[in-house]
């Protein structure tokens, strides 16, 4: 152990080849004799295929061949998490068909894939292909398509009802709660689906080595072993070891980049038949309408209070829209990453939620940044703050009466919710006391009564989160119907000179594991950090592994690592034991020295890896060599909280919301590299920010995205937000190696609500007491907000 | 076909090329500049951000054809081999980058903007990469990188 690097802001390693252009991302990759894929779409959110004619399009220039659901409309894409139904039926699981040969479901549906010799001469043979379409009535909305009489998107799947779910107390036992409260703010809102817009496209490389009867996949995704995995085992029945699975330079993933997409198979499936490489690339209008949404909520919540403020229920009702197939983890972000989230940071003695999910002819819905979690922060933040200003009682004050007591996990047990989890470690007050210190909140209401007499008002607004990340302990998510598990795996590798390979399952698509796992190793080792390298991404070199999302990579993936690292410690131990002719157990490791207890003699880390490869001198039972490789598996979530308050400022003419401030104090356990975790937050933040003020997909009554390009769907830019104000509190996890807790999420869970209450809290500082805008709170629906009704 | 001949990080080429071909896909394509990246379709993300003739443009905006006879800088060329640009060495001092896609357009975009700015406000900067969309940073630390940028040169100087 050496105190070097954990904790410093080491710059990135990974930074030099991406900031001279050198990043090597999957469409950067050019295979000899490779071809190019383009799929056709559908045009139409529903519609039935009467026939496809590709003859023209199959004899034009340049086209190798041309793939159809009559060829591979059997194949198709499983979800990874069954939920069942209330009463105990399994959810209702209808097939996802690589390529569709019957029904269209969603605008963007794949209906042919034609390969040839360059990406224009595919398209322009795709542009030939007659399909004639029976177009149908379509349903985008979650709580109108499980009314009667709406289309049916699934013909087997009754109003369109995937399942339905609830967590929490028994619902009597709320209603009664809610009964006798002395006040119920109640709210109906939307959480709005957004698309996540990782700036690289999905992109795809299907390779087949006909010599060593072996597969290979690139793939712009998150988790490499988990696609091989669903591929060979789920969809195409290849053997697993005949497969391999590359995740190389990826340009950001925020959950869209998780799933078994059917594009992934079918540049398998055709190399295979072609014989020849096959490289597909989305285009940005094509991310928009089959990268995987996120959020789209429609909710009635309702939250009851005492006389003295203090929260006695929370009941909930919401439709989930899952658009129109199950992508890999669908079923279970507005479930078990969304209901169990509820009791919030708040003793809330009764809970209860009522959830059912809904198929539309719309993109599918999967886990966006926070994945259920933002969803939960979002109806709880939201009713706390509206609460306080109906019943005209501080909104920090409210939250500061109702939090849970600070409790360590260690000396004290975990705090046990109404809605399954168990919190590991928390301190709520401080993290809103130091909020409100770096805002100046008294200062701030003084300079809001000067500004409510102006034309440009000013609202502050709170959201006071928790999340559970670290997913996930495998024997808890398979109860609540995981299909696999969700441990991951550490491989140490001491080459002899004593340098250091590291192999992790988790994969860096921008979160700077290469520098941060470094920085672990280096200090468990005692050695420098450029004698480590960090190898992720590839399933040929990587033993297994479960990928990154979830906030997961160093609480599981780190821990993985950590584990292994011990393992060459205690052997190392006992090599250098027999050279220095004592006891393992009178070795101490420290600072990259096996030294015997009490006296000056040693032996370096480097001594230690080149006896175990040159094993001349060397414990008998001993087996040579310096290689470990860990399974981790969580016994508990891991649980960040933190506070956000935003700052906004409104123009009463024309209804523009500027965040003039953002201050975020999170608390993420213990932090190995402040710069990376600073970071995560910030790109949180905006992305939060960007669902309260800009971002939305929209359709049109016949399932059209109206906004599916960059022209039309309101990225945040960098003159839309504020230099962000960050602090930081540790309180350790307590169930993990490292006391990390995971940063990934947190800006994006916490962010949100902060603006739309800032937004409510301007509005009734004017005099205008509405109890919501819906997002994105344009700057049209802020001044509707303002005229009189 | 039309024949075109650039110079493209000092270097001339000369090539037949397709009337319909982008000048973003040529450079990626015909010369292996993989550096320079495509992130959408209506030229609204700038990670295809280059310098044509000393300015900076979308290359997805123009054809290659449209570039015969020009000077082009493509991110692999904004320093000699070997160092780093004040732009490249701010964007690892002060992590303006995570996914690093987005990455190469910014800094050709904020060399384009210290150019004509040498000294500018956090705002001015701000506008200045209004054309490059990043979602990762949140901009906060791409604002502190051209700015550390700005100091470097402006010492150097």
């Amino acid at each position: 152990m050496s105190n070097k690097f954990i904790g410093k802001s080491v710059k990135r390693v990974e930074d030099k080849r991406f900031i001279t252009g050198k990043g090597r991302y999957t469409d950067d990759i050019v295979l000899p004799g490779m071809t190019y894929a383009y799929i056709l779409r559908s045009p139409y959110a529903h519609a039935r295929i009467r026939s496809i004619d590709y003859s023209a399009a199959e004899a034009m220039q340049g086209v190798v061949t041309i793939m159809t659901g009559e060829e591979v409309g059997h194949y198709g894409v499983p979800c990874g998490w069954q939920v069942n139904f209330k009463n105990g039926d399994i959810m209702k699981e209808p097939p996802h068909p690589l390529l569709v040969k019957d029904k269209v479901r969603h605008v963007g549906d794949a209906v042919a894939m034609v390969v040839a010799e360059t990406r224009e001469l595919a398209q322009d043979a795709a542009e030939a292909i007659i399909i004639d379409y029976e177009v149908l009535s379509a349903i985008t909305d979650a709580s109108k398509a499980v009314l009667p009489g709406a289309p049916l998107v699934h013909d087997d799947v009754p109003n369109n009802i995937c399942f339905d779910w609830e967590i929490g107390n028994p619902k009597a036992e709320v209603d009664e709660a809610m009964a006798s409260a002395h006040h119920v703010t109640s709210l109906d809102f939307v959480n709005q689906r957004l698309s996540p817009n990782a700036m690289e496209p999905r992109s795809y490389i299907g390779q087949y080595d006909n010599v060593y009867d072996k597969y290979t996949l690139y793939t712009s995704t998150q988790n490499p072993h988990l696609i091989r995995l669903l591929m060979c085992a789920f969809v195409l029945g290849l053997p697993e070891h005949k497969v391999r699975v590359v995740g190389p330079d990826v340009g950001g993933g925020f959950g869209s980049k998780i799933y078994h997409y059917t594009e992934e198979a079918l540049v398998t499936l055709a190399s295979k038949k072609i014989g020849r490489p096959v490289k597909w690339t989305e285009t940005r209008s094509e991310a928009f309408q089959t990268d995987a949404h996120g959020r789209d909520h429609v909710t009635h919540a309702e939250m009851g209070f005492d006389a003295q403020g203090n929260i006695v229920g929370l009941r909930i009702k919401t439709f989930a829209n899952l658009g129109a197939y199950l992508s890999t983890f669908g079923t279970a972000v507005p479930t078990y990453l969304h209901g169990t989230l509820l009791q919030g940071l708040y003793t809330t003695p009764k809970i209860h939620l009522d959830m059912t999910c809904v198929f539309t002819h719309t993109t599918a819905v999967d886990a966006y940044r926070g994945a259920g979690r933002p969803e939960a922060t979002f109806l709880l933040e939201r009713l706390v703050d509206l609460a306080a200003l109906e019943m005209g009682v501080d909104p920090a004050e409210l939250r500061l009466k109702n939090f849970i007591p600070a409790f360590d996990g260690v000396t004290q047990p975990g705090y046990q919710t109404n809605v399954a989890l168990q919190y590991d470690s928390g301190n709520y007050h401080s993290v809103l006391e130091r909020g409100l210190e770096m805002l100046g909140y008294e200062n701030f209401r003084k300079e809001q009564a000067e500004a409510a007499k102006t034309n440009k008002i000013l609202g502050v607004g709170f959201s006071t989160y928790i999340e559970a990340c670290g997913i996930a302990p495998s024997a808890v998510v398979g109860s609540l119907g995981a299909r696999a598990g969700l441990y991951e795996v550490g491989q140490v590798r001491v080459q002899p000179t004593g340098k250091i390979s590291v192999f992790t399952g988790a994969h860096s698509h921008g979160q700077g594991h290469e520098t941060t796992f470094a920085q672990v190793v280096a200090d468990r080792l005692g050695i420098p950090m450029e004698d480590v390298d960090i190898i992720h991404g590839d399933s040929d070199t990587v033993a297994f592994g479960m990928g990154t999302y979830g906030s997961r990579s160093l609480a599981v993936g780190g821990s993985a690592i950590v584990k292994s690292l011990d393992k060459i410690i205690e052997k190392g131990a006992k090599i250098a034991a027999h050279k220095l002719e004592c006891s393992a157990d009178d070795i101490e490791f420290k600072d990259g020295k096996f030294t015997v207890k009490g006296t000056d003699k040693s032996l370096s880390f480097g001594d230690i890896a080149l006896t175990a490869y040159v094993p001349h001198v060397y414990p008998a039972n001993l087996e040579p060599g310096l290689d470990f490789s860990s399974f981790y598996d969580p016994t508990n979530f891991t649980y960040p909280f933190g506070c956000h308050i935003a700052v906004v400022e409104i123009d009463k003419e024309t209804g523009f919301t500027r965040v003039k401030r953002f201050i975020a104090v999170d608390d993420v356990g213990n932090v190995i590299n402040p710069m990376i975790v600073d970071g995560q937050i910030h790109g949180g933040l905006a992305q939060g920010i960007g669902q309260a003020l800009f971002e939305g997909v929209e359709f049109d009554e016949n399932g059209q995205i109206t906004n599916g390009s960059y022209m039309d769907y309101t990225m945040p830019r960098a003159d839309d937000l504020p230099m962000f104000e960050l602090d930081r509190q540790v309180t350790p996890c307590p169930h993990n190696p490292l006391g990390v807790k995971g940063a990934g999420e947190a800006g994006c869970i916490g962010s949100t609500p902060a603006v739309v209450n800032a937004v409510i809290d301007a509005l009734w500082s004017a005099g205008h007491k509405v109890k919501d805008v819906r997002m994105p709170m344009t700057p049209e629906r802020v001044w509707k907000a303002m005229q009189p009704a | 076909m039309p024949k075109i001949s650039l110079t493209v990080n000092g270097k001339t080429h000369t090539h037949e090329v397709e009337g319909r071909l982008l000048l973003v896909h040529y450079l990626r394509d015909t010369l292996g500049l993989t550096g320079t990246h495509v992130g959408c379709d209506t030229s609204s993300c700038g990670a295809c951000t280059i310098h044509l003739d000393g300015k900076a443009i979308k290359s997805c905006s123009l054809l290659a054809a449209q570039a015969d006879g020009s000077s082009i800088t493509t991110i692999e060329g904004l320093a000699p081999d070997g160092e780093l640009h004040p732009l490249q060495e701010g964007f690892k001092e002060e992590h303006g980058l995570q996914c690093g896609f987005c990455t190469p357009g910014m800094i050709m975009c904020a060399a384009d903007l210290l150019s004509h700015n040498p000294d500018p406000s956090e705002q001015e900067i701000r506008e200045g990469l209004e054309g490059n969309i990043c979602r990762c940073t949140g901009y906060h630390n791409i604002v502190r990188a051209i700015q550390y940028a700005a100091q470097k040169s402006a010492v150097a100087v």
